[in-house]
């Protein structure tokens, strides 16, 4: 166990210094000057001489890459030239709202997976089963972006549900209530995406462990189906699961992303993107770091999560 | 992410190894009336795609503001945008962006990643080793956030681009694929059989290995293919694909949602257009998938 945490741990090493390159060398893909491109073309020469310094752009390249670094560490990401506030603070006051999301989103989607799973795989191939499965695949070429868009027309639009249409977004400390409604839809949008991979996982790793001999001696000692399903069937299942919840983070930020922007609920995506379009190159190179590096350690951990509840994985 | 084995295909499986007396019959296994409509409606999309500028369409750019915001009818079969523009015409033109970018990204992913992925298998030892780690460091690298990144610096945006960067961030995911794929196929006897019998390093890649994997690389293609459109629709929708006025399925959704109370037909059809697509791709990868008995290659 403690040799294969060790050798994840150095292998997440490896995979933050990539990610920290390359969100670095993201500033040199800019066409001509960096200063001039992140400052415009009104710049004054101080404004210039101040982020040649904060760069270190006089420097050769590996330089700049450990002056950079070294602020990182100690969590300044850089002085958005644009807005003229600390990138790290910016992302400090985004970030929970993502977190809300993606927290409501999966709850909302375990709590329908996993009993529509384990009602499909009690009768494979009965109607439920196919009609689960037919929906599900149906939900599957369906992207995000058309999900919201129809429930904006459809819930906030038609049926007229206060605090769901754009630019509607009430924060959690002025009403937790309203805050709730004003993020539904953007946690219900990602959990559709989520339900329709778990749903499928779930079901078919459900319906080969319920061919083992454990579940038929569970069977023949007069154990009920419930008592079978839940604590017999579903650990061994729920690996395959929290794999796929691991693995599914990265779109689940990126999905929360569109949604963000539609709604114009200020999370990262939306600050991401008006970032991009007011080219405030430092704070997209911000965000981008922190996703990426929080995605990873997510699955890092997850990866533990699953090795705890299946100690045989680190054993291989 | 798309894991679809079917349960009673399992079954069938074990029960005759397990009773290995029977012989599985060869039965002549049918697509289905539904798989062919879906090869039918996605090549109807790509003749659209291809021939637009020759059909009887009106200009997918002409601006005629005596007829804007208008609903569906026979002049206009899926009515005009706020400009005036026919909507039909434009979701053909769409097609374009979407299958551009879903099979150029997937020639660049399969192009590298395929052969790495083969050679790996086959070789193994140190190569597949560190070609292995090094995909896996990738693998866990944020794709998507990777692209957006990527576009919003790399600047001007043009379609080349946005496929180079979508197709190299799909290189370690198709390498997996193929190298899991070649695999399973790798240890059989008949493998075995042609490198005792002293076939060279290119004739097992070429004449065994690779038209056992195709069944698995073509409906992993069709479902990157999926994949592809999606994510270009996502990056048009955020403003990071091509540049309007150029018709994409994405920036039309995304330009439409200012005036989705008033007309919602114009956020209605490129959606139902690319769900459609999008559908029937999915459909055709999974049901190739199904048909070839490939069960063992989780995705």
């Amino acid at each position: 166990m403690l040799r294969y945490v060790a050798k994840r741990m150095v292998l997440l090493i490896g995979i933050v210094f990539v990610i920290s390159v390359g969100s670095f060398y993201l500033i040199h893909l800019l066409p001509g000057n960096p200063a001039t491109v992140i400052l415009g073309f009104g710049a004054t020469p101080e404004a210039k001489a101040a982020l040649y310094r904060q760069l270190g752009l006089a420097h050769p390249i590996y330089l700049q890459y450990f002056t950079w670094i070294s602020n990182v560490v100690r969590g300044n990401l850089g002085t958005s030239f644009i807005s003229q506030t600390s990138v790290a603070s910016t992302i400090r006051s985004a970030l929970p709202i993502d977190l809300e999301i993606i927290l409501l989103s999966q709850i909302l989607a375990f709590a329908t997976a996993i009993p529509a799973a384990m009602r499909s795989a009690k009768r494979p191939d009965g109607p439920i089963d196919r009609l689960l499965g037919a929906g599900s695949f149906t939900l599957l070429s369906i992207p995000p972006f058309i999900i919201i868009v129809l429930m904006v027309l459809f819930i906030s639009i038609k049926l007229g549900v206060p605090h769901t249409g754009p630019s509607s977004y009430v924060s959690f400390g002025t009403d937790p209530l309203g805050n709730l409604e004003s993020l539904s839809l953007p946690s219900i949008t990602l959990a559709i995406g989520s339900f329709v991979v778990y749903y499928r996982i779930l079901r078919s790793d459900l319906i080969s462990t319920l061919q083992e001999e454990f579940i038929t001696m569970a069977r023949s000692k007069g154990l009920s189906q419930r008592r079978i399903m839940w604590s017999h069937a579903f650990r061994p299942s729920s690996v395959a699961l929290l794999g796929a919840a691991g693995v599914n983070i990265g779109g689940l930020l990126a999905a929360g992303f569109v949604v963000q922007y539609l709604l114009a609920i200020p999370g990262l995506g939306y600050t991401l993107i008006t970032a991009i379009n007011m080219s405030d190159f430092l704070l997209v190179q911000g965000i981008v770091l922190t996703v990426s590096v929080g995605v990873v350690v997510i699955n890092f951990i997850f990866d533990f999560i699953i090795n705890m509840v299946d100690p045989r994985i680190s054993r291989e | 992410m798309s894991s679809f084995n079917h349960p009673s295909d399992n079954l069938e499986h074990s029960i005759l190894e397990e009773y290995s007396i029977v012989e599985r019959p060869e039965k002549k296994k049918k697509l289905g009336v539904l798989f062919w409509i879906c090869v039918a409606w996605i090549g109807l999309n790509v003749i659209g795609a291809i021939f637009a500028a020759v059909l009887p369409l009106q200009n997918p750019l002409y601006e005629n503001f005596s007829a804007i915001n208008l609903g569906p009818s026979l002049h206009h079969l899926f009515g005009t945008d706020d400009l005036g523009r026919d909507i039909f015409a434009r979701v053909t033109y769409g097609a374009r962006v979407s299958i551009a970018v879903g099979t150029g990204a997937m020639v660049i992913g399969f192009g590298l990643g395929a052969p790495l992925g083969m050679l790996a298998a086959h070789r193994r030892g140190r190569f597949d080793a560190i070609l292995t780690t090094v995909m896996y460091v990738f693998l866990a690298f944020p794709a998507i956030i990777a692209t957006i990144a990527v576009l919003s610096f790399w600047t001007p945006r043009s379609l080349l681009k946005i496929i180079l960067v979508i197709g190299l961030a799909s290189v370690p995911l198709v390498y997996r694929v193929i190298r899991t794929a070649t695999l399973n196929v790798a240890t059989k006897d008949y493998i075995i059989a042609a490198k005792v019998q002293g076939a060279t390093d290119r004739r097992i890649l070429m004449k065994e290995l690779l038209p056992n994997i195709a069944p698995v690389g073509i409906s992993f293609l069709l479902i990157g293919v999926a994949t592809v459109v999606t994510l270009e629709g996502a990056l048009a929708f955020l403003g990071l694909s091509v540049n309007p006025p150029t018709p994409s399925w994405g920036n039309m959704i995304n330009e439409a949602r200012t005036v989705l109370a008033s007309n919602p037909w114009l956020v209605l059809f490129p959606s139902a257009a690319l769900c459609l697509f999008l559908l029937c791709l999915n459909f055709i990868g999974d049901r190739l998938r199904s048909h070839f008995d490939v069960t063992e290659v989780k995705l």
